[in-house]
């Protein structure tokens, strides 16, 4: 773990700042989540650092409770999206004629339909609850996973070692889970940094849009929603999420590409 | 006495390496060599891969390739030493005085451009001659390179004409510029031997007719030896022996140039057929999907067990298909092949365990045959695990065995493909393919991809494992001398037929068939003038029809 490039240090660090700050919510925030303690719009001071949102709740301490939405959700959500998306990529390339056919069209089918109208058609005929939002989220986002581990399998499917398994007479789990996923991980880890932060932007557009997160409970999108009639008066409580997003994103994208150089720079050796 | 051409003093050459796990750091990679070459004589340079002969030669253009730097000595071209020289003067030399044949023609050609646009282009650029004085040069040098229609070949573009054809394209583009040096990088490593032989008669030619001088780089000591005057013999970036032609090729004084000279020396008892062949091919054609031509056309062949069948034949003459037909990757046409007296299902996905595990594979790049994620232990232990269900301390102590019949040992369990060598990583995949006691193992050019001496101890080794485990091989080789050194049986494919078929003496003696005898003629061998007395006996025999 030495020589780790200082733009990848400042993305561990904030990584870890807000993923730490999701995980102690509870014991961090200083008011409670929908706790309306002081009058509406109030600027930043001793007792609010923030200042308070458009009903007189404490900003910090939504935005302390909103990160751990968001970024519960984004990941759970890209968690489904790599399970699903890669396994089924690796399976297509593997298997290959009309099993590839048949997935790969279906993919470019899901995939001609802007994500954000088809997620929100979805979204508008069943009930909004967090797991539906992750899995409506997640199984969208595994298109762009399948593309990229399929295109990614179908290379090293060619490789000897891959024939020479297929003629021991391995079966297809052994040859995806064994011979081909390990050898696809640097690309797929890169990639899933890159997914988180779609997610992220992706359950914010959504709550912004009243489809995701629905209050009381607090998400960056919703927050920005919330306080966006502030903007016109001067009261900056709607940037501060916006803020927190745009980090958030920089920083996981600076240790996505330190990992992708690590990995692919080891190209053949351990990585 | 004149000045030499070309004069190299003390040249030391580094790189930096970046192993995994450790700080990236600088070593040298050529340490200290010197030599002399005088103007139109040919310098042949000869060593293993990692040698650092390519290295050398592409310095006498004041050039590193990739990373490599050149860190010490002196390098003198013309009485100018260019490692002090301007880089505008540099460029001046490359392309002008000092031109580069390149192993791959077809990978250095811009396939975009017509083949004249590129013979020229140095010198147009360099302003040595006008653009008509150029194509008239370029014209008279296919000529003189034999190349078919010198006329028009200009106006073809890059994938018009075929590989050997290529090879002299870019000998013309090297000499196109009237350099007084040209450096050949093992510009016919990658062709057919019965290519080779008219693109080396080419190169010899032109050399001899343009009075130029030349450094030849090339791993085969046979082919260095037609077309240099001088020979320097390097080894891990250091000069082991330099000298004359003639004292190295008939009174090496090193150990290593001894070794080079009488490699391929291993003996082999052609045995007789036995019993029930384990393989037999029944008039197999096949082709593949989607096209209309049958690349395998009646293919009958036989391999008795624990003997060895060398297939033999040129790039394209089908000798790999028919190793995918055996395995079942390309089910054929038509035909059928019987193992151990059953007959073999077409296709692999349909055949039993037993079936698979009798018949083993090993591959000409051990690099990507094995999953560079898996240790050595797990890539030798899987098959052991499948097949037999070995697990824990059982399977543990075979695995040790097999490295151990391999002659690599325990300590290499734990390693990682990119931890070993060339010839281990090939060692590490016959152990795989023993591992599963198979009765018959295909070997599909198993030793090509590695340097003369390795390729010989893996040669070895197969030979003694076939005593061991009784083991048959299906032996790929476009190499005659792999083929002496260790079939029974040999079958010569020529476009997708079996040309000639029979016991090893039987087929390498006369009467010949025309394709067998001008395979035969045209692999190089270690002695003096074998180039004009080939090429001599060729005329004659032509002349004579």
């Amino acid at each position: 773990m030495k020589n780790i490039p200082v733009s990848a240090l400042i993305g561990l660090f904030f990584t870890a700042l807000y993923f730490l700050g999701a995980i102690f919510a509870p014991l961090l925030a200083p008011y409670g989540m929908a706790e309306v303690v002081g009058d509406v719009w109030e600027p930043s001071s001793a007792d609010y650092w923030l200042g308070t949102d458009n009903i007189g709740r404490d900003l910090l301490s939504r935005m302390i409770y909103g990160g751990r939405t968001t970024i519960f959700i984004a990941t759970m959500a890209t968690v489904i999206s790599f399970t699903t998306g890669a396994i089924l990529g690796i399976f297509a390339a593997v298997s290959g004629g009309w099993v590839d056919q048949l997935l790969s069209r279906f993919v470019d089918l899901i995939m001609s339909i802007p994500t954000l109208i088809f997620a929100l058609v979805v979204l508008s005929v069943t009930p909004v609850t967090v797991p539906m939002l992750i899995l409506v989220m997640g199984l969208l986002d595994s298109t762009r996973v399948f593309r990229l581990a399929r295109a990614v399998a179908v290379d090293i499917e060619v490789m000897d070692y891959v024939e020479a398994a297929r003629l021991r007479g391995e079966k297809t789990a052994w040859i995806i889970f064994r011979e081909i996923l390990p050898n696809a991980l640097s690309p797929l880890v890169a990639e899933m940094g890159l997914r988180f932060i779609f997610m992220v932007l992706f359950v914010s557009t959504l709550s912004f849009l009243g489809l995701g997160v629905q209050p009381p409970e607090a998400d960056w999108g919703g927050i920005v929603k919330e306080n966006k009639d502030g903007i016109v008066y001067g009261i900056p409580a709607a940037l501060i999420p916006a803020f927190a997003i745009a980090t958030l994103a920089i920083s996981v994208n600076l240790v996505a590409d330190w990992v992708l150089n690590r990995t692919t720079s080891l190209k053949g050796g351990r990585g | 006495m004149s000045e030499p051409l070309l004069k190299v003093r003390d040249l030391k050459i580094g790189a930096t390496v970046y192993p995994p796990g450790e700080k990236p750091h600088d070593i040298e990679i050529v340490h200290g060599v010197s030599f002399d070459l005088m103007p139109g004589k040919v310098l042949g340079l000869i060593g293993e891969s990692g040698a650092g002969k390519s290295t050398i030669g592409l310095s006498s253009m004041a050039y590193g390739r990739g990373g490599v730097k050149i860190t010490g000595g002196e390098v003198w071209v013309n009485g100018r030493d260019i490692l002090k020289s301007k880089l505008s003067d540099i460029r001046k030399l490359r392309g002008g005085e000092v031109t580069y044949v390149s192993q791959s023609a077809a990978a250095s050609f811009n396939p975009a451009k017509t083949i004249m646009e590129q013979v020229i282009e140095a010198s147009v650029e360099q302003g040595k001659f006008s653009r008509k004085v150029a194509e008239d040069r370029a014209r008279n040098l296919f000529a003189k390179l034999g190349l078919p229609d010198p006329d028009n070949i200009g106006a073809r573009y890059p994938h018009q004409v075929s590989g050997g054809q290529l090879q002299r394209c870019m000998t013309a583009l090297a000499l196109c510029p009237e350099p007084d040096l040209v450096v050949f990088d093992e510009p016919t490593t990658a062709l057919d031997v019965t290519t080779q032989i008219d693109v080396l008669m080419a190169i010899k030619e032109a050399i001899r007719d343009t009075g130029v001088a030349a450094l030849y780089i090339t791993h085969d000591l046979a082919v260095v030896a037609q077309v240099s005057d001088d020979i320097m013999v390097l080894r891990h970036g250091e000069t082991v022996e330099y000298g004359t032609v003639d004292q190295i090729i008939n009174n090496p004084q090193e150990e290593y140039t001894q070794a080079l000279v009488s490699v391929r020396s291993i003996e082999h008892e052609e045995k007789a057929p036995t019993e029930e062949p384990v393989l037999s091919v029944r008039n197999i054609t096949a082709r593949y999907q989607g096209t209309k031509f049958d690349v395998l056309h009646n293919v009958n062949v036989d391999l008795y067990p624990g003997q060895t069948l060398a297939v033999v034949g040129e790039s394209g003459s089908g000798k790999s298909t028919l190793a995918r037909v055996i395995t079942g990757l390309l089910p054929p046409r038509e035909g059928e092949i019987y193992f151990n007296g059953r007959t073999l299902t077409p296709d692999f996905k349909h055949r039993s365990r037993e079936d698979l595990r009798e018949l083993q594979m090993i591959y000409q790049m051990a690099d990507v045959a094995m999953n560079p994620r898996q240790t050595v232990g797990t890539i030798i232990g899987r098959p052991l695990e499948f097949y037999f269900g070995l697990r824990g301390s059982e399977k543990r102590k075979r695995i040790i065995e097999l490295l151990d019949e391999i002659e690599l040992g325990e300590s290499f369990m734990d390693r990682y493909p990119a931890e070993l060598s060339g010839g281990q990583k090939q060692r590490v995949c016959i152990a795989r393919a023993l591992a599963a006691k198979p009765k018959m193992i295909i070997c599909d050019e198993v030793t090509s991809a590695l340097d003369p001496l390795v390729a010989d101890g893996i040669l070895k080794l197969l030979l003694n494992l076939q005593k061991i485990e009784d083991v048959a091989y299906l032996f790929i080789t476009h190499d005659l001398a792999t083929v002496r050194a260790i079939s029974d049986n040999i079958a010569v494919m020529y476009k997708g037929k079996v040309q000639r078929y029979g016991g090893k003496t039987q087929v390498l003696s006369p009467p010949f068939d025309d394709y067998t005898d001008l395979l035969l003629s045209s692999v190089p061998e270690m002695k003096l003038g074998w180039l004009e007395e080939v090429i001599a006996n060729r005329k004659m025999e032509s002349a004579g029809n």
